[in-house]
Order: C-alpha cells, then sequence, then structure tokens
C-alpha cells in the first residue's frame, strides 16, 4: 500500500500521468467537434457573414472623390470653408486637371452622382464641365478660376466646394447622417429641413407597425396557445394542423390570399355588402395602406407566437389553476395571478421572434402597403435597385441590423437560441 | 379543462362557450386566406372574387382555365423549372453541411458553444433585405450574381438554421451509449455513424430537409438581388405578377402550392411522431 502512494502522480496504463492523459482525451474530443462543425462555419463564414461585413463596410466607404479627383483633394485641404470666400487659382487649375483626366476616364459622372446625394445639383455640375473638359490643355489653358465660374455658376458657390472637400477622405460618417436626416453644414452636422426627413419617419413607422402586429399577434395567439395546452392530446394535435398549415405555405400564397380578400371587389367587401353592414358604394378601403399590412403580416407571422407560448403552456400543471380555486380564488385572480405569471416566457419568447421578423419584412409591405405601409426595408431596396446610393441602402441597413441584433442578443439571454422550436 | 364541469355557474357556462367561439373565429382567421384561393383558383371568369354562378354551385361558373394558363405559359413553366433545379441543390448542402455540424455541436465538449450556435442562426434572424443587400454587393464582387451557383449558395445558408435546429433537436435523446457499444464491436466511426446513428436521427435530418427546401421554394427577396433573368423562380414569378397585372393564374399557382405544403407538412408530422415513439416518448 505505501508503495502506491509514493510513487507520485496516478499513470495511466500506457506510464503517462493519468492527468495529462485526460486532458489529452478531452482535447481530442473537443479537436473532434470543431472538426464536425469547421465545414459549415466555414461555408457560413463566407457566404453569409462576410457579405452583411462588405455591406457595412459599403456603408462608410467613399474613395471615389479622392480616386478622381486627387490633386484637387490635395490643394483643397488648405482650403477654410467657414472663410465665405472661394478657393484660390492652384484648387480651380487642379479641379481643371483632374476634370480633363476624368472626363477623358468617362467617371466624371460617377462622382457627380455620388456628391448629388449630399448637394442637389452637383451631379449636373460635373456632366456639364466633364464635356467641355474633354477638349482642355490643363496645363496651358490657365488661369482657370473665371473660366471655371464662366463656364457653370456653381464653380462659385463655396457650398459646392465644401461639399467636395467634406466628402474627400476615404471614410465617410454622410451615409449615417444622411440615414438619421442629418448633414453636414457649416457648423457641423445639422437636422435636414422638415420636409427632407424621411428616414427616422420610416424608421418610427416601422418600429410602430411592428409593435402593432406584435401586440394583435399576442392577443390573437395567447388564447389559442391556452386552449391547445389544455385541450386533450388528440384533440390539440388535430387542431395543431389549423396553426402549422398556414406556418408552411408559402409567404407569397398568404399574401396573395389577402391581396384578393382585401381589395374593394374582394371577397371580405364582398361578404360586408352582401350582409348589409357596408353600402356597394362605400366600399372599405383595407389595401394599400397600413391597415392592410398590420392585418397581412399578423397572420403571417401568429404561428411564431403560437408556438412558443404553447410550448411553455404545456409545461404548466393544471393542477396549479385548480389548487388556486380550491383555496378560494376565483377563475379571473387564479388566471392573473398563478396561470399567467408562468406563461410570461411564453410571451416574451414569441413576441421577441415575431418583432424581430417583422421588423425586416420586405414582400408583404410592398405587395399590400401601398405608400403609407412600407417599412424601411422596402427603402433599402429602392435605394439598392433603383436610386444605386448604395452606400445609404447600407447605412440604413446597417441601422436596422444594429436594432435586430440586439433583439436577438436578449432573445438568447431569456430563451436560449438552442430552445427555437420549429412545429 | 376538457368539457365543462356539471356545477358549473352560468357566467362560467357563457364564457366557456364565448372562449370556445373566440378561439373559434382565431382559427378561421388562420385558415380562411389559405383555403380561399382554392375555390377562386377555378374561377371561370378572370375575377378575384366569388362570382354569382359560382355561389349557385352553377358547373359553368367554374373552369380550368387558370391551371391551363399555368401549364402552357412560358414564363411560369420555367419559372417552376428554375424553383425545381435551385432548391434541391440548396437543399443537399444545407443537410450535408448542417448534419455534421449538428453532430458536432451535440458532443459533449464543444468550444465556444454558445457563439458558434450564435453564428449558425444568425442567417434566420438578420433580415431577409440585409442578407440580400449583403450578397449582392459581395456576389457582384466576386462574380457569382447572377449566376445559378450564386443563388444555391445564398439558399444554402438561409436553410442551415433550420437544418440545424432540428437535428440537434432530434440529437438531445439520442442515447450516447449506443455509439460507444458500436465502437466496442469493432465499428470504426464511419460505420457507426451510418449503421447506428444516422438510421436514428434520420427524421430529424428529413424534417430539416424539409424545412430547407421549402425556405428555398418560398424564397423571394434574395433571388430577386442575387439572381437574374435567368434564374426567375416560381415566387419571383409570383411577385412579378401581384405588383404589375394581377391575373388568376396565380391563384392557380397558389392552389398548387398549397397542396404542396399539405404534402410536408403532412411528412414533417409523421416524422417527428415516428422519431417521438423511436425515443420512447407518447407518440401523441
Amino acid at each position: 500500500m505505501s508503495d502506491v502512494a509514493d510513487t507520485g502522480p496516478m499513470l495511466a496504463a500506457d506510464g503517462t500521468p493519468l492527468k495529462k492523459s485526460l486532458g489529452r482525451a478531452l482535447r481530442r474530443q473537443k479537436m473532434r467537434a470543431l472538426m464536425l462543425i469547421a465545414p459549415l462555419l466555414l461555408f457560413i463564414l463566407l457566404a453569409f457573414i462576410l457579405p452583411v461585413g462588405d455591406m457595412l463596410y459599403w456603408s462608410v466607404k467613399n474613395g471615389i472623390v479622392s480616386e478622381t479627383l486627387p490633386r484637387t483633394v490635395v490643394a483643397l485641404k488648405d482650403w477654410d470653408a467657414n472663410s465665405g470666400e472661394l478657393p484660390d487659382e492652384p484648387v480651380y487649375a487642379a479641379m481643371a486637371a483632374d476634370l480633363h483626366e476624368a472626363s477623358l476616364a468617362k467617371t466624371h459622372t460617377k462622382v457627380g452622382v455620388r456628391l448629388n446625394y449630399e448637394n442637389p445639383g452637383i451631379s449636373s455640375l460635373f456632366r456639364k464641365s466633364g464635356r467641355a473638359a474633354k477638349k482642355w490643355e490643363p496645363a496651358a489653358d490657365g488661369p482657370w478660376k473665371d473660366q471655371l465660374i464662366e463656364l457653370h455658376k456653381g464653380w462659385g458657390d463655396t457650398a459646392v466646394w465644401r461639399t467636395i472637400q467634406t466628402y474627400s477622405p476615404p471614410l465617410t460618417s454622410g451615409y449615417y447622417l444622411n440615414a438619421a436626416d442629418m448633414r453636414v453644414g457649416p457648423d457641423g452636422p445639422e437636422m435636414r429641413p422638415e420636409n427632407e426627413r424621411i428616414y427616422m419617419l420610416l424608421f418610427g413607422r416601422t418600429l410602430k407597425l411592428s409593435l402593432m402586429i406584435t401586440l394583435s399577434c399576442v392577443l390573437l395567439g395567447y388564447p389559442v396557445a391556452w386552449l391547445l395546452a389544455n385541450l386533450p392530446t388528440r384533440k390539440a394535435n388535430m387542431l395543431m394542423i389549423l396553426v402549422l398549415l398556414p406556418f408552411w405555405t408559402s409567404l407569397l400564397v398568404r399574401t396573395s390570399a389577402w391581396k384578393v380578400m382585401l381589395q374593394q371587389q374582394g371577397v371580405i367587401n364582398d361578404v360586408l355588402v352582401w350582409i348589409g353592414l357596408v353600402a356597394d358604394d362605400a366600399r372599405l378601403v383595407m389595401i394599400n395602406n397600413q391597415f392592410g399590412t398590420v392585418i397581412a403580416m399578423t397572420h403571417i407571422l401568429l404561428p411564431f407566437m403560437i408556438l412558443p407560448m404553447y410550448s411553455v403552456m404545456q409545461t404548466i400543471p393544471p393542477t396549479y389553476l385548480r389548487a388556486a380555486k380550491s383555496l378560494g380564488a376565483t377563475n379571473w385572480t387564479a388566471f392573473w395571478r398563478v396561470y399567467f405569471p408562468q406563461s410570461v416566457p411564453g410571451i416574451g419568447a414569441g413576441s421577441i421572434l415575431v418583432f424581430i421578423l417583422a421588423i425586416g419584412y420586405y414582400i408583404t409591405p410592398a405587395l399590400v402597403g401601398g405608400t403609407k405601409g412600407t417599412f424601411i426595408s422596402n427603402r433599402i431596396a429602392f435605394h439598392i435597385s433603383s436610386s444605386l446610393n448604395w452606400g445609404l441602402a447600407a447605412a440604413l441597413g446597417a441601422i436596422l441590423l444594429v436594432v435586430v441584433l440586439l433583439l436577438y442578443w436578449a432573445y438568447d439571454k431569456i430563451v436560449g437560441i438552442d430552445n427555437v422550436k420549429l412545429g | 379543462m376538457s368539457g365543462i364541469p356539471p356545477y358549473a355557474t352560468m357566467p362560467q357556462r357563457v364564457w366557456y362557450y364565448t372562449f370556445r367561439v373566440i378561439c373559434g373565429l382565431i382559427f378561421a382567421f388562420l385558415i380562411t386566406p389559405v383555403l380561399i384561393v382554392i375555390p377562386l383558383s377555378f374561377n371561370a371568369q378572370d375575377f378575384f372574387t366569388f362570382t354569382p354562378e359560382m355561389l349557385r354551385f352553377d358547373p359553368a361558373g367554374y373552369s380550368l382555365k387558370h391551371y391551363e394558363d399555368f401549364f402552357t405559359s412560358d414564363d411560369w413553366q420555367s419559372a417552376l423549372w428554375n424553383s425545381l433545379k435551385i432548391a434541391p441543390m440548396a437543399t443537399i448542402l444545407s443537410v450535408g453541411f448542417g448534419t455534421l455540424a449538428a453532430i458536432g455541436l451535440s458532443q459533449p465538449h464543444v468550444p465556444f458553444r454558445r457563439a458558434i450556435m450564435a453564428i449558425l442562426i444568425s442567417p434566420m434572424i438578420v433580415p431577409l433585405i440585409i442578407s440580400a443587400a449583403g450578397m449582392y454587393f459581395f456576389y457582384s464582387r466576386i462574380g457569382l450574381q447572377g449566376t445559378y451557383l450564386g443563388v444555391v449558395l445564398a439558399h444554402a445558408a438561409l436553410g442551415i438554421p433550420f437544418v440545424i435546429i432540428t437535428v440537434t433537436a432530434t440529437l438531445v435523446g439520442f442515447d450516447r451509449s449506443l455509439t460507444r457499444a458500436a465502437a466496442n464491436m469493432g465499428a470504426d466511426p464511419v460505420t457507426t455513424f451510418f449503421k447506428v446513428q444516422m438510421p436514428l436521427i434520420l427524421p430529424g435530418v428529413i424534417s430539416g430537409g424539409l424545412f430547407a427546401f421549402i425556405t428555398s421554394f418560398d424564397e423571394v427577396v434574395v433571388v430577386i438581388f442575387v439572381g437574374s433573368a435567368k434564374q426567375q423562380t416560381l415566387p419571383w414569378q409570383m411577385y412579378i405578377g401581384l405588383r404589375e397585372q394581377i391575373s388568376p393564374t396565380i391563384l392557380a399557382v397558389a392552389t398548387i402550392l398549397v397542396a404542396i405544403s399539405i404534402c410536408l407538412l403532412t411528412t414533417v408530422e409523421l416524422l417527428r411522431r415516428r422519431s417521438e415513439r423511436l425515443r420512447g416518448m407518447s407518440p401523441g
């Protein structure tokens, strides 16, 4: 006995200390788990995370001004925008040289479009000047200051030069300011005029409508989840099909169904006229407005509310309610003081999920929302495919992404991602 | 709470039935939009509501002309084929990668498990328009925008969270001593996987696959941005149809899609019950 105690650390069969041997086995197990996960993780990183990160880079990237107008950017560095005076001749000469080069490479319109986002009117200034600049001899035809101002009075406007100076660094916060309805004025960032503020309005509307949708999902989902959790299993499974079938049905099928039902010549209006609730010439307008968006999206997202509520309610023992009642509680007290508090986690899980999904919706608002019922996503899509202002689209997307990720984090803390259930 | 006790008071009875009626109305709200497209798709007229002939059940009010339109129109047929080419490939990718990773994630010791899980589930959480924008910018830079491969990769990424969720849920009930027993009897890890583990988790894998399939098959935002006219899928065609000239052919397509979802739902439910039975839970 005493021999064993003296030989030091306990040894494994092959003579290595047991602790080391166990550590090695654990490490091998971890490595094996990681090896199994690695292909997918790599795939998601390349096909998904990297593109989203790339979009974030678009929201601050601004190389176009310094790439197209390199000399002007250098010459303009020392000009004081607040002096109220126009820049000196060297700046105009640099601009003439840059414009000449840019017009040959046909890049002058691009920089014009970029600066036009910040100061409307610059696009035509660059287009017109670029057309003339092709024939210039920048080194010989000077001095340029008066010639340029004569060509287009925009070159005599300090605001234009200020815009060029402000947007010459390779990175910019301009898109974010723009997304927050702000712009760079003489004294730093300032709010845009009232009539140009649209993004805060859109963010506000997106949040408001998403909250309304979440709330109506809670109100409609709670009774159904309660019924499903308290019926005998066989009946509950039958009724569950009514919840799961919409869940499995294509989003576009449901949206087109609502479009068909809500139209002025649609089924709901026909029924209302037939019952006599609504006169034939006063059919309700239920589509292409906020009402249409809220009702269609409530229907689409309701299963995402019912399923988590149902799985929480299933775990609440019905004996608690009976115990409360036998102790003298009324039905309402028993429900409100005993049952409801236990079902709150289900409400929380469902609400966050529905809210996260609602806030980023695109298809349904685009189809049934008209102009008053569209979300911020619709504006992002517009900037990507129609106005081609990708930087602004990326900045709006980044703000939306931050909101969603905060909610995702909260969801993970409250519910745990492992506990997401599907069907 | 099944049935009403005989000692219930009058207000209790009233509330019991009112509650049932409320729930019935909510169920009607859930199911009506899905079902209403079915009769409307057999409309003989180009209307989106029930014509008087249809309400009288006059056979003249019904016809298959919208289905005929769907099966003879080149646009719809090519859209259908594009969907059928993209969705299965995306499903194979998501299920392949996803199942492996789910098995890795359910090992007892996984470093950074929570963070990895958060990354893998993120395609489901990030708004589609953001995924679409990011993929559009990035894929056009590396030349994948407007290609079949680009759309398949994008859809595979979107389907992966569903595979991960369903397969890890199945693996929770998996008895680890079975793989140890197999190893003990001399099976190598690959044999153990295919002969012991795979048959047991197959229901979960198939449900995950069906989820991934329907995700790709229904997806419209990402494909609009990442794809080009050559990859125009069925939902994309429906979206265009709903935006521009809304034609009743859409209702015929919708009915076909509802039929497909009924089949998928039935399969998933049967698989879920089978898997619960295998794991010794109540079949329900």
